[in-house]
């Protein structure tokens, strides 16, 4: 039995429909993120967990056990917001202790959990300090503190790195990671940053217009993205539209010229398709040999590799390849051929 | 440069002069009990009557149930608009603003109309029943004055996610709003309460016509039968005011962190 499940949700506000036919379950300590840009209601549906919204259709069962009719405060649900959320009039020890003294823990038990837990965050030091003495990064530690101090049943994430500078992020969201591994707690992660949602996550929920494009594994999400949206939305793939002929061989053909595809595509003939490419997929070859001609437009020197920015017809592709890799003849400005193994071409659905 | 500096002096200057020159000649005048020479006679006369202190007794008791009124229903209105809907805060901000354009007058009679010896709820019939009606009153008129000093502090934080952060760690609406809202306003509600305190010391029409024995009808009275002890009164209640103001400052200073976020 899964430990979270949500069934045919659907959240209106007004004439617009936010979240439509959303369905997802989690198993008990997992760590899902929802992944899509603003307004593709994933915080609509992290807020519906957390009893700040009422779904308008559908279910929420935590334990099996619906949580619709329980309010916020009764949920056993911990969450982080983005800005922090800190109560400034309570010191740090104070703020950890909020949930603890709402529930009327005993005293003694109280103090240990929130010494635990400022241990467990690092910020034993900062006890008395108040939350305007504390740097963003700290004043999330604090946050997470709080939020998992009364041991909730679930930890909602809302774009907790969202407000902080690139290194502390990167810092904090391995330390998160580590933390929800240790405590086995169940998560539910909401960000738009793609990066964020493949590094931390069990599975990523790719959510665009209210509903799920995709969920799956990172490694699934990044490698075979199912339709063109997430292909798009996800690093930065190559998307190129265009005929499938069948004959003795199946192709696309498109402004660039054309690409060999595996037999499966053959049922397509005829049909205009969309294909997704990674940018290490495709390799340089001398111009003559090449199915796909173009001509070098940017090389961006990236450190341990180098993306080279192709027009190929009415496509911009772009190529990545070890700075050795790349021969003396692509410099800008130089016409290109670009080759690609079949077995690396994804096929794109749009979902409508 | 120079001819810059000297005018915003002059202006400051004269700003001055013109509050300040009223209130040097009242305190001087206060003074002048005695002929011929300075003296505190004037002082001595207004702290020992007996009716000073009844009065100002009488009016700090009516100052604070007003306060505890008016908070119990701003505090709580204020909270529900910005949290939930906003929408309506124009009306609100509307109705607050009444007191201000309805005069005193008007509510003393409507009240005398309405809760008179002969009306379903006599209230007038009695002191305390009348001292319930002036209080109601003075909470009417101190409306503008603590809606805004309140609603700017709940402005002043982010009221929306800390409700959120309280209610997802288990707080009841109760908890969120004494341990939560109100600490975090605090400094917003000094204002206002001292505010209200003000108004409710010098309040002189509900207090005559209801003809309860408050501070603004005996300063009143002082006026039209004293000569130097009106003067004595001001300058008293002037400190009062100042001492109220400087009061707000300090724990304004010492509350500073509780409004930042």
């Amino acid at each position: 039995m899964p430990f979270i499940e949500m069934t045919a949700l659907k959240k209106s506000f007004g004439s617009t429909q936010v979240v439509r036919d959303f369905e997802l379950s989690l198993g008990k300590g997992e760590f899902v993120s929802l992944l899509g840009p603003s307004g593709c209601g994933k915080t609509t549906v992290l807020r519906m967990v957390a009893g700040f919204e009422t779904p308008d259709v559908g279910d929420i069962r935590i334990e099996g056990e619906s949580v619709l009719r329980h309010r916020a405060s009764q949920r056993h649900i911990g969450m982080v917001f983005q800005s922090y959320a800190l109560f400034p009039n309570l010191t740090v020890a104070e703020n950890v202790a909020f949930g603890l003294k709402v529930a009327r823990a005993a005293v003694a038990e109280t103090r240990h959990r929130v010494d635990e837990m400022l241990e467990m965050v690092g910020l034993g030091a900062m006890r008395d300090r108040y939350p305007y003495q504390l740097s963003g990064g700290q004043q999330q530690r604090v946050a997470l503190a709080r939020a998992i101090a009364p041991r909730p049943r679930v930890l909602l994430l809302d774009e907790p790195l969202s407000a902080l500078d690139a290194k502390i992020r990167a810092a904090l969201r391995s330390e998160i990671r580590t933390i929800q591994r240790q405590l086995g707690i169940t998560t539910l992660f909401v960000t738009h940053d793609q990066e964020e949602a493949l590094s931390m996550s069990d599975r990523i929920v790719v959510m665009n217009g209210g509903k799920a494009e995709q969920i799956g594994p990172p490694e699934a999400i990044y490698n075979r993205p199912g339709t063109r949206f997430v292909a798009e939305f996800i690093g930065s793939l190559n998307v190129i539209e265009g005929q499938i002929v069948a004959g003795d061989s199946t192709h696309l053909v498109f402004s660039g010229g054309r690409l060999d595809l595996l037999p499966n595509f053959a049922g397509l003939a005829g049909q205009s398709v969309a294909v997704a490419i990674r940018p290490q997929s495709l390799r340089f070859c001398a111009e003559e040999q090449a199915l796909m001609r173009g001509v070098v437009r940017n090389i961006e020197f990236l450190g341990a590799f180098s993306r080279v920015h192709v027009s190929c017809g009415s496509a911009n592709l772009l190529v990545d390849g070890f700075a050795r890799d790349l021969s003396t003849n692509v410099t800008v400005g130089s016409p290109i051929g670009l080759t690609v193994r079949s077995d690396e071409i994804l096929h794109l659905f749009d979902n409508k | 440069m120079i001819g810059k500096r000297f005018w915003s002096w002059t202006i400051f200057a004269l700003a001055a002069l013109y509050f300040l020159l009223p209130l040097v000649g009242m305190l001087e005048f206060s003074l002048r009990a005695r002929r011929g020479a300075y003296s505190l006679d004037a002082y001595r006369n207004v702290l020992n009557d007996a009716q000073f202190h009844q009065t100002l007794g009488y009016s700090l008791i009516l100052s604070m149930s007003t306060v505890v009124l008016g908070l119990l229903i701003v505090a709580p209105t204020a909270f529900w608009v910005q949290l939930k809907i906003p929408r309506i805060r124009p009306l609100v901000e509307f109705i607050t603003l009444l007191p201000l354009v309805i005069p005193p007058i008007v509510i003393a009679f409507g009240y005398i109309r309405l809760y008179n010896t002969s009306s379903v709820l006599p209230l007038t019939g009695s002191a305390r029943g009348t001292d319930l009606l002036l209080t109601a009153g003075y909470a009417t008129l101190s409306l503008p004055y603590m809606y805004r000093a309140i609603d700017t502090g709940l402005r002043a934080i982010d009221i929306r996610t800390l409700t959120e952060a309280a209610q997802s760690l288990g707080a009841g609406w109760m908890t969120v709003l004494t341990r939560v809202v109100l600490p975090n306003i605090s400094v917003a509600i000094l204002s206002g309460s001292f505010l209200t305190f003000a108004i409710v010391i010098g309040e002189y029409v509900l207090a005559a016509l209801l003809d309860r024995p408050a501070f603004g009808p005996y300063m009143v009275w002082m006026g039209s039968n004293r000569a130097y002890e009106p003067a004595a009164l001001a300058v008293i209640s002037f400190g009062l005011t100042w001492a109220a103001m400087a009061a707000i400052q300090f724990l304004a200073r010492r509350g500073h962190h509780s409004v930042k976020v």
